[in-house]
């Protein structure tokens, strides 16, 4: 490939029912430039659940997708309000959404998780009544 | 096991996606969880779900999914079945509940892989 391509989407936190189309234009993209499905479902699904998080949990943001030679890098940035406890919201089954959320079909406390579970690196900055921005990289070799 | 042959078994309506009827799939999951069908499914076609919102399809098609059964009598809305003819997803409805849906399909030889929890 050579060079290196870059994607910038703004997430709308206002309509749950767009939530997730940035990860279905993602993963045609990567379907366009030829990447295996075992990438392409990878990145998908790690974006998509960032993307719902944002949606739920902080009125939307923005991601960006670069990809490069060795690897594809999802960051994923919020002025959401902030995750006091990191560690505590990595555990399985943790979740702060609301009965209405679980009523959509999410909320399990699954989303980070599942996100770390689908890349090679994921890190979390985040800053009570600051934002939140998600890090997360898939190798490519 | 071929799509049409789901439509028969659980006395389905098909919704859209035709043209994918005669395509074969291999395994099944039934949750109205989207969290839990990111989490834990993993190659399986078809999702069995009462769910309606459009994350469902968008659900379907990161999990690279083939076909939705919406069950209980559920029936998707007009925006979910363009994004599920855009995603290339074969959408119907039965007037089945989830359980039931599950059981025909199961005994017909649709599997789950297995049971096994993909954490």
């Amino acid at each position: 490939m050579g060079e290196v391509l870059k994607f910038h989407f703004d997430v709308d936190g206002e309509n749950f029912s767009s939530a997730g189309e940035a990860s279905v234009v993602v993963k045609k993209k990567l379907r366009q430039l030829g990447f295996s499905p075992d990438i392409m479902r990878r990145v998908s699904i790690a974006m998509y659940e960032g993307e719902i998080n944002m949606v739920i949990h902080a009125d939307g943001g923005t991601a960006d997708v670069t990809v490069d030679d060795n690897e594809i890098t999802i960051v994923l940035k919020d002025r959401g309000p902030g995750i006091p406890d990191v560690s505590l919201a990595m555990q399985e089954g943790y979740s702060t959404a609301c009965d209405n959320i679980r009523s959509l079909g999410f909320g399990a406390g699954m989303g980070l998780p599942n996100m770390k579970k689908y890349t090679d690196f994921m890190q979390i900055d985040s800053e009570v009544g600051v934002g939140t921005t998600v890090t997360m990289k898939i190798k490519l070799n | 096991m071929k799509i049409c042959e789901i439509q028969k078994l659980l006395n389905a309506t098909l919704l859209c996606g035709e043209e994918a009827l005669e395509h074969d799939v291999f395994s099944a999951c039934c949750s109205d969880m989207m969290s839990d069908v990111l989490a834990y499914v993993k190659d399986q076609g078809v999702l069995i779900t009462g769910l309606i919102n459009p994350q469902v399809i968008r659900t379907a098609s990161m999990m690279d999914m083939v076909c939705v059964v919406f069950v209980r009598s559920k029936a998707p809305t007009e925006e979910m079945i363009e994004l599920a003819e855009a995603c290339g997803i074969v959408l119907m409805k039965s007037d089945m509940r989830a359980y039931e849906a599950c059981g025909h399909l199961y005994t017909s030889g649709l599997r789950g892989n297995a049971g096994k929890i993909h954490g």
